[in-house]
């Protein structure tokens, strides 16, 4: 399972990137695989609401649908049409393919560094 | 091939007469101008198009059909002859009420029947299906809260193993639901449901059995804790192969139910409908029902409940379902009903104690009329799945168990015989699915691979539901 | 044994003793035992097969026959061809289960695949579900498909069939959707009034087509309006006007529902009927109910499945808009077969005689005093005023073997023709009616 330095994560397995104070949001590597074969992904609109641990979106494999919580607390400024398009790539690519960026953040959750996500996931069975 | 390919201009079949009247046709405005595409073909070839399809379908007649939680019986023959009849096929549902006393008296000694094997109070039959029936129950429970202005009840409790339509169900009743999760023996856990029980409930959604095969022992107190709060029990009829004649949901502390009359009471389910979903209630929700109830004896006529929730479609129901259902009952009358469940139950339990020594019960306990396999294990340790056993099992001339549910199983295969398969069939059946847990440990390859004899093999779900093609397209 | 159980008693009894048991009373053990019935279900016993047969013969001739109707109101009898019967009577579909299983479905799904195309096909939609319970029901699914966050409220048109306007009440008070009831004027949905009521909270506009009492609505019209106000537009349409009539895509219908009885169902006393679904391709994904869609095997093989299932109540529970579970499958085998078997002329053809019959009718009845309400153009169905009772009309009709058209009031009758109206049954009728005072 890859994890991306530099980056930060959640334990639900979200990452995060922060670019000039907004937020990029995606799936991990090990999301997308526990998930499956992404088959279809729903997103907010911008200028939508996140906050902290609540969910801003959903993810179709052919059997399941899964949330995806937000990291951080704020406003919606840009949406990964592409994602939206294919969602395979989030399969293909997780830590390219983010799905929303938010601004105007109030709030973050605790976030763990690489290495720390690295030995989360070493806890999981 | 698809039957627009077989489609040859020029063709077709001789149906109507010359118009003999003056010929009427839409003015510009309203007048079609995007051509049609419906095929041209001939009669013969319509026909062996459909006998092809035919071929590429698999019925209750083709062999056991053990798909746990739907019930798949013998539909008896005689069902389909009754539902023929003219007398039945021909009536417009617009029919001054003298004309159609027939019709009235299937409704209403159905629902005579029906309440009395289910211990309710009254019973509608217009839901077509399960899930419109539970959205009907939900709906009654809705108006009953209303009617005695407790607005502050906005939650139905579901257990986490229960059928995907009962939350489905819920949201479009408007109810935001509380999912309780089940103890360890995969009943209700009686203290989850105590800490959730509050003057913001308004109902509960079970079945009983439950959807791993279980009696739920404390049912008398689960349903207790949530009248003490006000709320009211609702019953998932999905199982009721289970306990008709035995137990009677409304001794059991329900309120309201809904029955698959297309599962329990032996009409078929033609590939996935028209099926009915028949709603029965206490005396407390009957003001409340949709549509119509019958009235009468000599004279039958249609009444209005007084404070009904409207209409959940149009018309009655499906009626012709409920003439074979009623057809039905009357076969097996008050000796047969009972007969039915507890041979579907014996069943089941023949057929997981000589499963139960190879294959990993979820609950290995006595089972009601189906039982759930977990084959967590045999995948963790050969690599084959409930899938790879399902689909073996085709090539091996059986219709797979229900797989992946419920959801609290891991691999789960649900295996529901019903009480109209003989000995020697579930004898086969077990001898298969020994065969295969062999040939797991010796050649999990071949099982991946499986289905072999099919028309297609495994198909590409994941292709479909990516680039979806839900049509044919002209060039 | 007996009674659709194989096994006799003996072979029960081994079967429970093989497996521990004394008694079939030690299977319900977990049943509390004051939960457990006492003595027998008071029903009748069980009878032979010649009995029942008997029994229910007797029920159903209790109910009268009529050779000829003239009544439609939302159910509507028009001549089915006999492969019909004969394809949707083979036991592989009639007694098959719901295609989860695709690789040994092939044939019923391969059906649902061909009803969904030609559904998209007459009603000029991108794509189509797999059928749903009927029009009623269709048609508030539809609405609760055009909910959005800001927009909750329904514009339905008050001559939509009245058990359609009450389904979608029903479940509009179920999901929280406000419905406002668009009134009539001279026999057509209230043009201005849509105008005036629409706004940013609308989610759709409903309107039947033709509408209750027969006539043509202003379709495009309501469809321009609708859509400038950002709202979708549902059209229910009787499936055979299509053959004649413009198609809901024509007229601008973001969604195409309606009953698809008339396409080879009986009437039946109201069911099984089928509703059928269809709309633009962006608004596939809220679609409820089933949908097929073609694939294929590892060797390349052409298949079917049941897709886009991650919409459906059994994967997203709660959070899923509609719990649309079974559909009406072998009603679906029943349009498509009725739909092969008539093909693109005779869609035509049976649209174009009801057409005619009705207006012949129209026209006769007329001259005897039953005089058109409306001057709207109509399709297959027409209200007549008239000074003599509709009760006396149509106990004369009654009498002679005849269901006249459905009485709306004491003077108001709907009326109905199909092609199996021969114009000798039309002759009769209207010359019955000159007779009553």
């Amino acid at each position: 399972m890859s994890v991306q330095k530099g980056l930060l994560y959640s334990k639900s397995h979200e990452w995060v990137k922060e670019e000039g104070g907004e937020y990029a949001v995606g799936l991990t590597d090990y999301a997308q695989s526990a998930l499956g074969d992404l088959v279809f992904v729903n997103l907010p609109e911008e200028g939508d609401e996140v906050k902290v641990g609540e969910s801003f979106s959903d993810v179709e494999s052919v059997k399941a649908v899964s949330d995806v919580f937000s990291p951080v607390s704020g406003v919606v400024s840009k949406i990964n049409e592409e994602v939206l398009d294919s969602p395979e790539s989030i399969n293909k690519a997780p830590y390219d393919a983010w799905l929303i960026k938010v601004k105007d953040v109030s709030e973050k959750e605790e976030l763990l560094t690489a290495e720390e996500y690295e030995a989360f996931l070493k806890t999981l069975d | 091939m698809l039957v627009f390919e077989k489609s040859r201009p020029g063709r077709g079949c001789t149906l109507f007469p010359p118009c003999d009247v003056d010929v009427v046709t839409p003015s510009d405005k309203d007048k079609r101008e995007s051509e049609l595409h419906l095929p041209e073909l001939s009669e013969t070839e319509i026909s062996r198009h459909y006998t092809e399809l035919a071929k590429k379908s698999r019925g209750v007649n083709d062999g056991f059909y053990p798909l746990g939680s739907c019930t798949m019986k013998y539909n008896p023959k005689i069902n389909e002859d009754m539902a023929s009849l003219p007398g039945f096929t021909e009536i417009h549902p617009l029919q001054p009420e003298h004309t159609v006393q027939g019709c009235l008296e299937v409704l209403q000694t159905v629902e005579k029947y029906l309440c009395e094997i289910t211990g309710m109070d009254r019973l509608t039959v217009q839901p077509a299906a399960g899930a419109h029936g539970e959205f009907t129950g939900l709906m009654l429970i809705k108006a009953y809260h209303e009617s005695r202005n407790d607005t502050k009840r906005t939650k139905i409790i579901v257990p986490d193993s229960a059928h995907g339509t009962n939350p489905a169900s819920a949201t479009m009743a408007g109810y935001s639901v509380v999912s309780i999760p089940s103890s360890a023996d995969g009943c209700v856990d009686i203290e989850k449901l105590k800490a959730v029980a509050g003057d913001d409930i308004a109902g509960l959604m079970l079945t009983n059995p439950n959807t791993v095969g279980l009696f739920d022992k404390n049912i008398l107190e689960i349903t207790k804790i949530v009248h003490d709060c006000g709320g009211l029990n609702y019953y998932d009829g999905a199982n009721l192969n289970a306990v008709m004649g035995v137990v009677k949901p409304g001794d059991m502390g329900f309120d309201v139910i809904h029955l698959n009359i297309h599962k329990t009471f032996s009409t078929p389910h033609g590939g996935g409908g028209p099926g009915c979903g028949a709603v029965g209630c206490k005396k407390l929700l009957a003001d409340f029902m949709p549509a119509v109830l019958v009235e009468g004896d000599a004279e039958k006529k249609f009444v209005k409940p007084k404070h009904s929730i409207g209409e959940m479609k149009a018309f009655y129901g499906n009626f012709l379902v409920v003439v074979k259902a009623l057809t039905y009952i009357k076969t097996l009358g008050k000796e047969g009903i009972p007969q039915a469940c507890k041979n579907a139950v014996l069943n089941a339990n023949y057929m997981m104690d000589k499963l139960k020594d190879i294959y990993t019960m979820a609950y290995d306990q006595i089972c009601m009329h189906e039982f759930v396999m977990s084959l967590e294990d045999l995948k963790r340790k050969t690599g084959v799945s409930a899938m790879d056993i399902a689909k073996a099992l085709i090539d091996n001339g059986m219709h797979p168990p229900t797989m992946y549910f419920p959801l609290i199983v891991h691999e789960a295969l649900m295996v529901e015989p019903t009480e109209t398969e003989s000995k020697e069939t579930l004898d086969d059946a077990i001898a298969v699915f020994r065969k295969l847990y062999e040939q797991a440990q010796k050649d999990p390859e071949a099982l991946h691979m499986a289905p072999v004899t099919t028309p297609v093999g495994r198909l590409d779900e994941v292709g479909a539901a990516r680039n979806p093609v839900l049509r044919y397209k002209w060039k | 044994m007996g009674k659709y159980i194989p096994n006799t008693d003996a072979e029960q009894k081994a079967m429970l003793t093989e497996i521990g048991f004394s008694s079939f009373e030690d299977l319900f053990a977990d049943a509390p035992k004051e939960v457990m019935l006492k003595g027998e279900l008071n029903i009748p016993s069980g009878l032979s097969e010649l009995q029942v047969r008997k029994d229910m013969t007797k029920i159903a001739e209790k109910n009268v026959i009529f050779p000829t109707i003239f009544r439609g109101a939302g159910a509507y009898r028009h001549f089915i061809p006999s492969i019909v019967k004969s394809v949707i009577t083979k036991e592989n579909f009639l007694t098959s289960y719901t295609p989860y299983q695709a690789e040994t479905s092939q044939g019923v799904l391969q059906s649902i695949y061909e009803y969904q195309t030609m559904i998209a096909d007459i009603t000029g939609m991108d794509v189509s579900n797999a059928s749903i319970y009927d029009g009623a029901s269709g048609a508030a699914e539809a609405v609760a498909m055009c909910r959005e966050r800001k927009r909750k409220k329904a514009l339905v048109s008050a001559l939509a069939h009245p058990d359609t306007i009450a389904t979608i009440m029903t479940y509009c008070h179920g999901n929280g959707m406000d419905v406002e009831v668009v009134p009539a004027k001279d026999g057509l949905t209230d043009v201005e009034y849509i105008k005036k009521h629409i706004d940013q909270g609308t989610a759709c506009v409903f309107v039947q087509h033709p509408n209750y009492y027969g006539n043509l609505e202003p379709a495009r019209e309501i469809a321009d309006i609708t859509h400038e106000a950002g709202a979708r537009y549902i059209m229910s349409v009787n499936p055979i006007s299509l053959g004649i009539l413009k198609s809901p895509r024509e007229y601008g219908a973001d969604i195409a529902v309606g009953d698809g009885q008339p396409l080879g169902l009986s009437i039946a006393f109201g069911g099984p009927y089928i509703g059928f679904m269809s709309c633009t391709d962006e608004l596939v994904r809220r679609l409820p109910g089933r949908i097929v869609g073609e694939t294929h095997d590892a060797k390349g093989r052409v298949g079917y499945v049941l897709t886009l299932q991650a919409r459906e109540q059994h994967i997203r529970r709660e959070k899923a808009s509609s719990n649309v579970c079974s559909n009406q499958a072998l009603c679906a085998l029943a349009v498509g077969v009725y739909l092969s078997a008539v093909g693109k002329e005779g869609l035509k053809e049976v649209a174009t005689l009801c057409m005619s019959k009705a207006h012949y009718m129209a026209k006769e009845l007329e001259k005897i005093g039953f005089k058109p309400e409306y001057k709207t153009e109509f399709f297959h169905e027409f209200v007549t005023v008239s000074d003599v009772s509709s009760e006396k009309a149509l106990k004369a009709l009654e009498d002679n073997g005849i269901l006249g058209g459905y009485p709306l009031d004491d003077k108001r009758i709907l009326w109905c023709c199909t092609e199996v109206n021969g114009k000798c049954c039309i002759d009769k009728a209207v010359s019955i009616l000159k007779e009553v005072k």
